[in-house]
This record gives C-alpha cells, sequence and structure tokens, in this order.
C-alpha cells in the first residue's frame, strides 16, 4: 500500500460477454452497469446486503465533473444516496451516509481511500462506460445516448484538461482566450452574445498590465457544462465562471460559503441539509441576481436555457478546518 | 431548423429579480440581493458589498460620471454588467502607493496620481479588466450610468448594508 502505482491499482473484471462492460470494485463497494443503469453494492456493518440503482446516464454526468474537478470542495452527492466528500488528500466514498433515513436504519457505508486510488478507479470506470456516442460533459440536446450495450468509447471528452487562470483569463503566459482555431466555437445558446473584445490603448512596455478580456464572450465559447472554471484570481479569492444547461448532475454541500451571481438568464436551485438531505429552501436567481450558499446546505441546480453563472470560491486551504473548529461562520454574513 | 435562443442579460433600466422561497430556513442565511437593484439607489462609485467570504468581497458599483483615483496593494478586477466604462491606469510613484504590502481593499489616492500613464480600457457589458496592484485607476463613465462588479477584499471604502440589499422574510 505504499507505492503510488499500488495505491492506483484498478480492480476490474474482464468484460461481460454480453454486455460488454467491466464491473469495479473499490474497498467494501462493488460496481456494474447495464443498458440502462449502475448498480452499487456494500454490505451494512453488520454484514446485510445492500444495493443502489442509478440511471446511467446521470451517473456517468456526476462521475465526470467528481473526476474533472479533483473531487471538488466538501461533499459530492451524485444522488441522494451515493457520493463523495473530498479531504484533499483522501476521499470518502459513502451510501446512505448522508441520507437522514438510511443512517437511521443504520445501513449506510463511509470508507476512505488515498486519493490516487479512487482517483485511478474512477477514470477507469468512467471510461469503460462512456459510449463513443454519449459526452457526459454535455447538456443532453447536445450529445446521444448514454444507455445500450458498449459501443466505442469517448475517452478525448472525457479527459479534457481543467481550464485555470493564474491570474487572469488572456494574460501573456496565462489561460488563453477560447476562439474557434482553438477548438471552442460559440455554443448555439449563445449565438446572441456579443463578441467584440475591450478595446486596449496601453502605453508602450505596459501591454501586459493593461489587460482586459470579454468574460460573456469567453463564456459563449465554454464547450462544457457545469464546470466552474478559474478566470480571474485575487489571493484565494478565485471567479469560477461556467455555462449551465438542464440540471447540475450532482448535489453539492460544500465544506465553506459560496456565493452564486447570475450573470444571464435564470437558474433554479434546490437547496436541503447537507447531513440528510431535507429541503431547506428553492432560490430563483435571474440576472444579476447574488445569493450565498451557507456551508450548511447542499444544492442542485436547474438551468432551462444555457446560462453564465460566477461561481465564487474562497480557496483558503485552512477554511475548511476553521469552519470544523467553530472559527469561521457557515453563515456568509450577519444583518 | 435550429432553435434560436435569446440570453437575457440585466440591466438598471430592465431588471428582473429572483427571489428565495424559504421551506424551513431564515432566508436572510443566503443574502439575496440583486447587483441592478443595488447600483439603481447608490450614489456614484459607491463600493456597495454584495458578496462576501472572509476577507474577500464583491462589491457593486453604480458606475456614473468619473470616479476618485483609486490604489490597492494587491490585484482588483472589474466586471461591467451594463454601460460603457473606461479605465485609466497610472503606474505610481512609490510616495502614493500603498505602503502596507498585506493591506486589504482599495484606497482613494491622496491627490493627483504622480507617476507614467500606463494607458486606457474601455470595457462594455460582460467585459473584465484587471487593476493590477500598486496602480493607480479612475473609472470615467461619459454616457449612462453603468454596472460595475469588483472583485477585491474589504477595505476602508466598502460599504456593507445588507439589510437593505437582501431579502430579509
Amino acid at each position: 500500500m505504499n507505492a503510488p502505482a499500488e495505491l492506483a491499482k484498478v480492480i476490474a473484471s474482464q468484460p461481460d460477454a454480453s454486455l460488454g462492460y467491466k464491473n469495479f470494485s473499490l474497498g467494501s463497494f462493488g460496481f456494474r452497469r447495464d443498458e440502462y443503469f449502475v448498480h452499487i453494492n456494500w454490505k451494512t456493518r453488520d454484514g446485510r446486503p445492500m444495493s443502489h440503482t442509478m440511471d446511467a446516464g446521470n451517473y456517468l454526468r456526476a462521475l465526470m465533473r467528481d473526476v474533472a474537478w479533483g473531487f471538488f470542495y466538501g461533499w459530492v452527492n451524485f444522488d441522494n444516496v451515493f457520493g463523495t466528500v473530498n479531504h484533499y488528500q483522501s476521499v470518502d466514498m459513502y451510501a446512505g451516509s448522508f441520507n437522514g433515513t438510511m443512517k437511521d436504519a443504520g445501513i449506510d457505508m463511509l470508507e476512505n481511500f488515498p486519493t490516487a486510488q479512487i482517483r485511478a478507479t474512477f477514470e477507469a470506470m468512467l471510461d469503460d462506460w462512456t459510449n463513443e456516442s454519449f459526452d457526459p460533459f454535455s447538456a443532453p440536446q447536445e450529445t446521444g445516448s448514454a444507455y445500450g450495450r458498449k459501443n466505442g468509447s469517448n475517452t478525448a471528452k472525457i479527459t479534457r484538461a481543467r481550464e485555470l487562470a493564474t491570474r487572469c483569463v488572456g494574460l501573456k503566459g496565462d489561460l488563453n482566450l477560447r476562439s474557434d482555431e482553438s477548438g471552442a466555437p460559440i455554443n448555439r445558446a449563445f449565438a446572441d452574445v456579443s463578441q467584440s473584445q475591450p478595446e486596449l490603448h496601453p502605453e508602450p512596455g505596459f501591454e501586459n498590465e493593461v489587460h482586459a478580456f470579454s468574460l460573456f464572450g469567453f463564456l459563449s465559447r465554454s464547450q462544457v457544462t457545469w464546470n466552474p472554471s478559474f478566470t480571474s484570481v485575487v489571493k484565494h479569492s478565485f471567479m469560477c465562471p461556467t455555462t449551465e444547461e438542464h440540471m447540475l448532475p450532482i448535489i453539492h454541500g460544500n465544506d465553506r460559503v459560496e456565493w452564486f451571481f447570475q450573470m444571464t438568464d435564470e437558474i433554479h436551485w434546490d437547496c436541503a441539509d447537507k447531513n440528510t438531505g431535507k429541503p431547506m429552501a428553492r432560490v430563483i436567481m435571474k440576472a444579476g441576481d447574488m445569493s450565498a450558499m451557507p456551508a450548511y446546505c447542499r444544492h442542485q441546480g436547474y438551468s432551462p436555457k444555457r446560462s453564465m453563472l460566477l461561481v465564487w470560491e474562497n480557496g483558503s486551504p485552512t477554511l475548511v478546518h476553521e469552519i470544523q473548529k467553530g472559527e469561521s461562520p457557515e453563515i456568509p454574513v450577519q444583518f | 431548423m435550429a432553435a434560436v435562443y435569446q440570453t437575457r442579460f440585466g440591466s438598471l433600466k430592465n431588471f428582473e429579480k429572483g427571489h428565495v422561497e424559504p421551506i424551513s430556513d431564515d432566508v436572510r442565511h443566503y443574502a439575496f440581493s440583486n447587483c441592478f437593484e443595488i447600483a439603481s439607489k447608490s450614489k456614484p462609485y459607491e463600493k456597495v458589498v454584495f458578496g462576501q467570504n472572509q476577507i474577500y468581497v464583491l462589491e457593486t458599483l453604480r458606475a456614473e460620471g468619473t470616479s476618485p483615483w483609486y490604489t490597492c496593494a494587491h490585484d482588483e478586477f472589474a466586471l461591467v454588467m451594463d454601460g460603457e466604462v473606461e479605465v485609466h491606469l497610472v503606474k505610481l510613484d512609490a510616495a502614493q502607493a500603498v505602503a502596507d504590502v498585506e493591506k486589504n481593499g482599495a484606497v482613494r489616492v491622496e491627490g493627483e496620481p504622480r507617476g507614467q500613464k500606463m494607458g486606457w480600457m474601455k470595457l462594455s457589458r460582460g467585459h473584465q479588466a484587471l487593476l493590477p496592484k500598486s496602480t493607480a485607476y479612475q473609472f470615467r463613465t461619459p454616457g449612462e450610468p453603468g454596472v460595475i462588479v469588483l472583485q477585491t477584499c474589504k477595505g476602508d471604502l466598502s460599504i456593507e448594508k445588507w439589510a437593505d440589499i437582501c431579502q430579509t422574510h
């Protein structure tokens, strides 16, 4: 268990003779998919067999985000039963542990894995179970079916590099602007978004400091949905805008407060208790609206039209511990 | 035939505010506001905090006429949400820069900024500009009032009035 190669070892079966998909196991959990569904099984602490079923498309969309985000901040609930918690060097995987009813019944299971081990298993599962016709990073109208027997693969679409600016998009040596030439055409739902860039009039020698770019133009060319990407950075304050369409494929429970600034169109959020899933509020956001997500809630968004959302994160590595110690409030402001 | 989509933006003159529908929570915990509504009631370039996460803030500024000159010990970013805004930059002489390099948030430059002109930018809706640390910057809005969202840290000029801007029930 010491060498990285050993940690990253993936336990997979041979492909199923008729369906063509591999089964995977990680710790006490087993995973298999068929034409429509993903089946997860585990044993309770007193040895009873338990199982859970998810739609294959929904499962792969959730798995895609968890892999692409490197397990993100805090809780990534695939649904109200299954998910992961990021501890930044290790990751908890659980079934029922944050579902009030299942937890009370004592049938939940939570296990901790080194990040390299769970990442390798999730990446292999995503690659094996994603067919040629399906892009789990796209909205349902933009891609083909996730269903059926194994039919090719779509490795290029599930291994896109995460786009992270270190200071600001478009600066020399930082994340590049998007263009047709870079493989980032304007999304059909943003065809009416202006592509004009700001006028820059730098004096000689200040070309890389007199800097601005069209954020809306940049976002109109996003090739993926629900994928916060850094565009500007002030210390640990990260602007992570993203384009949203259909449903956020996970229910996110953050270990810190985050904020949403709706820049165009609208998103409706379901907010629920992070530990039990009990509904707490609906947040209806339209262009110009700002809302905090308290650190005690989990949230899932619904975007009828592709929309531009600014996710604003405080990436301070000490923040989660400050919240746990009660030194940082779960509520952003008191008034 | 491909569907035609209309992207809906907000503006000072035309915005529709959403809301929180509480089920079993206090709506104030969501600190729900709208930048166009805030800017429609603000004085020019008043730095109204509408997002806060420890030392970090997002501020809404009503862009109208010419702003004071500001400077800051760290980078800031300005996103124009409505209107047309010019940003003028001066490489500030050390005497006028913020002495404490750890100081958070923007401060006013005392008197006229002294230093080399760096240039200027003209931004419209959806454009975001870098306001580099230790430079002086000034916003100029020659036309109709606009709206700026500033990514920065909470500082001496930040104004908090949550009860006035947020949904309370």
